[in-house]
């Protein structure tokens, strides 16, 4: 059993934050490997065990590849399993990443975004998410440190609900997120207990019992493959409906709503609207709101779901709308422009044809600025007004 | 007062990361809205630092770096010889500086307030290591009036406890009372 936790409000980063979040909801197996910039998170569950404050098993491994078998083995045992990596770590469980998802274990992970390898950039950018979009996880992104936590424990509701039963991870920015201190609003430990009851309600998932003969994800050929392949798609999409139910949940719970799979902020009214994710929307409020005062009408949506794709969402945001812009902080290899812009672009049956702008800008520790933020604003502007545009901007 | 924003000019090993984050808990002590963060490439002893801090009467929205600081804290005095140093400094803008030489010229036009100890020599004494950090909060408390020298040492104990917390706390009170303050009109 763990220690008590009561409520308490402390000045706290995003990395202790998750770590706070992933003691609270009372993993029974904590397996992960420490890298920079996710290192303090790892730090934080260890001490917490070592105080005897979590109560769990807590495996050490000699790299990522193992932290991830260990969880998915423990989440098919029936186990409640986190890890959390980053970049490199992330890259190095691909093929274990595979398994969890394909095996439906409901494991949570914080991934802490950073440039993957290639060029050696110890710095934020959310190529390492990106790299990891088809392996059959959830993935959701956080966008302050309040968030990072409350999302954690919303992963954990999600991952294991029944109707779900996938895998999940949490993003959020390296550097700007993992490092950042502000002041956060730590649950007691019966106040997250009370949120997650609901999942002890429904039905036994299905597990890996010592003396069963069961067989879980060894051969999957022809029909049966498809099957697997059917059902796992049919639950992503449940996801998407999931997202926004257990949004309203932690809100009558803890008095904080985000929205659901997207935020709008000023979208209703709005004529032009930036669409982006992570802790560039914080920036990218603060300049809307200038932007506005100057008589623009401009509207922010932040994704907070990236993996399954919020398409119908995001559809009702953004139609009508006069002209799109899309910032990323990772690039789409082959289509010259932003991953998310590229996602978004897809939808465009759904929202008719608008000029759609891509903005690349905070790769490796690039400072993404309201500065930024307001000229891609104003370059969204003259495209709407029916100014020429070049469909993809690099800032700086 | 209105919102403010400090840049922390350090080593690896010095603490400026750690008096970033123990500044925010000071202010948040007093209800201010925080935001506190480092830039670093490679983690390595000795290699320079930037942290920055935040704080408001309203909610800060913005994740990004501080290019026009209100005050600048420097932990080493020989990142002074940095060419960038005073960049974007707002016009009154107040330094607090480790260092046991006093300014005979003004170092920058914008530059109103310098308040200096040589905080190397007291964490020496204090702590018995180079960790000049929390001997700056205190300097930074008496020379700018933001914070009271009771919410920095509260702030403490929520990094540092034991026989660490005592030696800080002295640390940060001598910095509070043996600061010198250098001013220039504008």
């Amino acid at each position: 059993m763990n220690a008590p936790i009561a409520k308490s409000t402390k000045v706290i980063t995003g990395n202790a934050a998750a770590a706070y979040a992933a003691m609270l909801c009372r993993p029974d197996v904590v397996s992960a490997y420490p890298i920079t910039p996710q290192s303090e998170l790892v730090e934080q569950l260890a001490k917490f065990h070592a105080d005897g404050v979590l109560d769990c098993e807590y495996v050490t491994v000699e790299g990522e590849n193992s932290a991830q078998n260990v969880v998915c083995g423990a989440s098919m045992a029936g186990a409640r399993a986190f890890t959390a990596t980053s970049s490199y770590g992330l890259v190095y469980m691909y093929d274990a990443m595979f398994n969890t998802a394909g095996y439906r274990a409901p494991v949570v992970m914080v991934n802490v975004n950073r440039e993957p390898p290639g060029i050696h950039a110890v710095c934020s950018g959310q190529q390492d998410m990106i790299s990891v979009r088809d392996t059959g996880w959830v993935q959701l992104i956080a966008s302050n440190c309040q968030e990072i936590l409350d999302l954690t424990i919303q992963a954990f509701r999600l991952a294991e609900d029944y109707d779900i039963q996938l895998p999940v991870i949490v993003n959020y920015d390296g550097y700007y997120l993992s490092f950042l201190a502000e002041a956060v609003n730590i649950p007691a430990d019966n106040e997250v207990d009370g949120f997650l009851k609901v999942l002890e309600t429904q039905p036994e998932r299905p597990k890996l019992t010592p003396g069963q003969a069961q067989g879980c994800g060894s051969h999957g050929i022809g029909l049966g493959y498809v099957e697997l392949r059917r059902k796992h798609m049919d639950a992503m999409e449940r996801v998407k409906a999931k997202v926004d139910d257990i949004d309203t949940e932690f809100a009558k719970a803890f008095g904080r709503s985000y929205g659901g799979q997207v935020e709008e902020y000023k979208t209703e009214d709005a004529e032009i609207v930036l669409v982006t994710s992570g802790s560039a929307a914080g920036t990218a409020r603060a300049v809307v709101d200038a932007k506005r005062e100057a008589g623009m009408k401009v509207g922010l949506v932040r994704l907070r779901l990236y993996r399954p794709f919020p398409v119908q969402r995001l559809a009702e945001c953004l139609k009508g709308k006069k002209a799109i812009g899309v910032l990323d902080r990772s690039i789409a290899f082959g289509w010259n422009c932003g991953p998310l812009y590229q996602e978004v672009k897809a939808i465009t049956p759904e929202i008719g044809i608008v000029p759609m702008l891509s903005f690349i800008d905070g790769l490796a520790n690039m400072d993404i600025t309201k500065e930024h933020i307001g000229s891609m604003i104003d370059n969204i502007q003259s495209a709407a007004r029916g100014e020429s545009y070049e469909e993809v901007t690099w800032l700086p | 007062m209105t919102g403010k924003e400090i840049r922390l000019h350090g080593r690896g090993g010095q603490g400026a990361v750690m008096a970033a984050k123990m500044l925010a808990s000071a202010f948040a002590i007093e209800g201010k809205s925080v935001a506190s963060f480092p830039m670093y490439g490679f983690e390595r002893r000795g290699m320079p630092v930037v942290a920055f801090t935040r704080f408001d009467e309203k909610p800060i929205l913005e994740k990004t770096q501080i290019y026009t600081p209100d005050l600048l804290m420097v932990v080493d005095p020989t990142l002074l010889a940095i060419s960038t140093l005073f960049d974007g400094l707002k016009t009154g803008g107040v330094l607090i500086l480790n260092s046991n030489k006093p300014f005979t010229t003004r170092p920058s036009a914008n530059l109103a307030k310098v308040g200096r100890i040589d905080a190397t020599s007291v964490a020496m004494e204090e702590i018995g290591r180079d960790i000049p950090n929390t001997c700056l909060i205190g300097a930074l408390a008496a020379t700018t009036g933001w914070v009271s020298l009771e919410s920095v040492l509260k702030g403490l104990s929520e990094y540092l406890e034991g026989s660490m917390l005592e030696k800080n706390i002295r640390n940060a009170t001598r910095g509070y009372k043996e600061v010198e303050v250098q001013s220039w009109d504008s």
